[in-house]
């Protein structure tokens, strides 16, 4: 391996990078955009349901039990509802997620300290919202309950009595329990997943395809040196994707970077030698740039997205597909970059990623250089 | 014409399906994503794994303990004796959640008193921790209840009467609120567009690309017949991997099939001349391989974030919902989560289905007439 010869192919691919705008485009430009379009689009908090109410019983009570519905920023009164099938109108059409039906005799029942039921109907089919929704609608409940027990008590001259239960929760490393600062990060590892291994899983099955690759068997250039000095240019490039997001995420929306910089940049490095191996080995197997690409898509864009713990979480997986999220790296990237943002842990809480995704790395570089064949088949 | 149009699909036929890698991932992989993801997508918060830090150890702390176990939300995997412990575990992620009660908690309820419980959550994942507090205090309020009944009962002698508003909920639907069955059949959607898009925008370019695109020029074959030509294969492709993955759904993952599956292949067949029209299009602006693939990437990955897949619409900011509007992907998974969750028709869903059939409409022919005027 001579140094020399791998810095001619790096400036080469350099060129190649830099004289095709959309190249440039897709490693630099399109990595931002999808950053602050996600970053800026996408949360998972559950506010302003949609609710619907069927108020059967039409008093001061019943609209005081609504008013801590329609209060809180948690559920949104779209309409009033006059029947079931009404209900299952709004619920069928979206326009309302969660229902409320007060029975006719829900101020009486109250009034006289029997308890009332109300009916809570919710569209189940986002079972996320839903159990949100439902947790709001428990907690609206129990307040006015406890109210209405406390005024029971007063009216009677005893002093009511508190719960005995004073749940005092909490939150650590995100405690204002904002979704963006769980996105964001995760957000960082699943477009850099992807781009990297899109940008490299072309180059090798281009220099097939348009025949250069007989030009540059004809140089004394080895297979080592060709797939490394391939690799720079892209490494350089996903170096600076990350310094352009860290500073996206920090100024523009607000994510705490709590850990140490430098330690993300060192396991972005091992993450990135990983990623973007992987794409040349697909381009070194297929030989074929839309066999190339479809695999690339196949291997990184759906399983970086649903395999690698960014929304689904992992635990919640069978045996066998947690297995199968081993050999997605962005699964340890994930883990890495949430606990360095949030959590300020170090290397010897992340050892165990950074050794996967070395091991990765270093594997998938072998693969690529013993399956590199300097031939003309 | 008809007799250009057969040599022309023909001959697409054999392109797209001569290679066998070409069919495997035509075929096989879609129904192989589907069996995978169909048991990733899952974000029920059940068997939280949580650390207990009993620091009284009484009857009733172990009491509420077992509460916790019984509820099947939490899973208690260790019992911790100090801070440091704590912070060790919450660092490593290995528990979501710890309860602590302080020495003295039992007999402070005993007493009748009003006794803290402590709760640390790790609130990196906002959603889950938001879920775990709302069972913690669900769990709590009813053991505290439980308790109070039983303390008033020895007190007065006679259970005092709930006299608040018990909820009796139900969800519609998906009566388990299980969250696999909302995401499979949105998980169609996604591969379907892929495999489409992605195909149709490098069907021409691939011509283009290696020189035959001059040939077909010379042949008398006309553009309409090309188009057709090089787009009718992956319609069938489309269906058949719908009707594959919908398979796998309802046979494999027990998704509901409530509605009409008549309406779902109407559905996807609006919903393919947006994909394939989207496909066209990128390969009037692209003249390699990769710059087409690049393309097709760029427009693929928003539209799967922004489609209401895993991040709801309604939560998005005003402008971006608007943005929204324009994405197929976004119609299309609602009429697929409306056949098969809701049983709904086309009384409900022609709105969407109407916005599929103008926006696949619009894009065909742009793509179309853009494309006529790059093969002359």
């Amino acid at each position: 391996m001579k140094l020399q010869r791998i810095r001619a192919v790096a400036k080469k691919e350099f060129l190649h990078v830099f004289r095709d705008p959309r190249s440039l485009g897709l490693g630099i430009a399109m990595p931002m955009i999808l950053l602050f379009l996600f970053g800026y689009a996408l949360t998972l908090d559950v506010d302003r349901v949609p609710l619907v109410v069927w108020d059967q019983s039409a008093t001061p009570a019943s609209r005081d039990f609504i008013s801590r519905f329609t209060g809180s920023r948690y559920f949104a009164l779209r309409s009033h509802a006059d029947g079931y099938r009404e209900i299952e109108r709004a619920i069928d059409r979206r326009d309302a997620l969660i229902a409320v039906v007060i029975p006719v005799d829900f101020a009486g029942r109250v009034g006289s300290g029997r308890g009332a039921e109300v009916q809570v109907i919710v569209d189940g089919s986002d079972s996320n919202t839903a159990t949100f929704a439902l947790g709001y609608a428990e907690a609206a409940a129990l307040s006015y309950s406890r109210d209405i027990a406390v005024k029971t008590a007063r009216r009677s001259g005893a002093s009511p009595s508190p719960p005995l239960l004073d749940v005092r929760p909490r939150v650590w490393f995100n405690s204002d329990m904002i979704s963006k600062n769980y996105i964001f990060p995760g957000l960082i590892a699943v477009i850099m997943m992807v781009i990297t291994a899109l940008l490299t899983s072309l180059t090798v099955a281009r220099e097939w395809e348009t025949g250069t690759m007989e030009q540059l068997i004809s140089t004394p250039l080895t297979g080592p040196e060709l797939i490394i000095g391939k690799l720079i240019p892209y490494f350089a490039i996903g170096i600076l994707d990350l310094v352009l997001s860290v500073i996206v995420g920090e100024f523009v929306f607000g994510i705490p970077l709590r850990g140490s910089l430098a330690l993300l940049f060192g396991m972005s490095a091992l993450f990135l030698a990983g990623a973007l191996s992987l794409g040349m080995l697909i381009s070194i197997t297929t030989r074929n740039q839309r066999m190339a690409s479809q695999i690339a898509i196949v291997t990184t864009m759906l399983p970086a997205f649903l395999l690698s713990g960014f929304i689904f979480p992992i635990d919640n997986m069978p045996l066998v597909i947690r297995a199968i999220t081993h050999i997605i790296t962005a699964r340890y990237f994930v883990v890495i970059l949430r606990g360095i943002y949030l959590k300020d842990v170090g290397l010897n809480v992340l050892w165990g990623e950074a050794c996967f995704l070395a091991a990765f790395a270093a594997l998938v570089i072998f693969l690529s250089i013993r399956k590199f064949r300097k031939k003309i088949v | 014409m008809f007799e250009r149009l057969k040599a022309m699909l023909v001959k697409e036929f054999i392109q797209a399906l001569r290679d066998p890698r070409m069919r495997f991932i035509l075929f096989v992989i879609p129904v192989f994503q589907t069996v995978v993801f169909g048991y990733a997508v899952n974000t029920d918060v059940r068997h939280v794994k949580t650390a207990v830090y009993d620091l009284d150890n009484s009857p009733e702390s172990r009491d509420l303990t077992a509460q916790f176990v019984r509820s099947g939300y939490f899973d208690v995997t260790e019992y911790v004796q100090n801070d440091s412990r704590v912070r060790e575990l919450m660092d490593r992620s290995a528990v979501k959640a710890v309860i602590r009660m302080n020495g003295g908690f039992g007999e402070s309820l005993r007493a009748g008193r009003s006794t803290p419980l402590q709760v640390i959550l790790d609130g990196t994942d906002s959603n889950t921790a938001g879920i775990v507090l709302n069972y913690i205090a669900q769990i709590a309020a009813r053991y505290s209840g439980r308790l109070q009944v039983a303390q008033t009962a020895r007190r007065v002698g006679l259970p005092p009467v709930p006299g608040g508003v018990a909820l009796n909920s139900r969800a519609w639907f998906n009566e388990n609120l299980e969250s696999r069955n909302f995401y499979v059949p949105a998980v169609i959607a996604n591969i379907v567009l892929i495999i489409t898009m992605l195909l149709s925008s490098m069907a021409v370019v691939r011509e283009k690309e290696i020189g035959t695109m001059e040939q077909i020029i010379v042949t008398p074959i006309s553009r309409t017949e090309f188009i057709l030509g090089k787009t009718f294969p992956f319609v069938l492709i489309g269906f058949v991997d719908v009707a594959l993955i919908t398979a796998v759904a309802y046979f494999w993952f027990d998704v509901p099939i409530r509605g009409s599956l008549t309406l779902l292949f109407g559905a996807t067949a609006l919903f393919l001349m947006s994909s394939l029209g989207f496909g066209l299009f990128i390969s009037t602006i692209s003249q390699t391989q990769q710059q087409a693939m690049m393309s097709a990437f760029f427009f693929i990955f928003p539209a799967m974030l922004l489609s209401g897949f895993a991040f709801p619409i309604e939560n998005m900011p005003e402008s971006v919902q608007w943005l929204t509007f324009l994405n197929p992907l976004r119609y299309y998974i609602i009429i697929i989560r409306g056949v098969f969750l809701k049983g709904i028709g086309m009384d409900i869903l022609w709105p969407q289905l109407a916005a599929l059939a103008i926006l696949g409409f619009l894009i065909l022919s742009f793509a179309v007439n853009r494309f006529r005027k790059t093969l002359s």
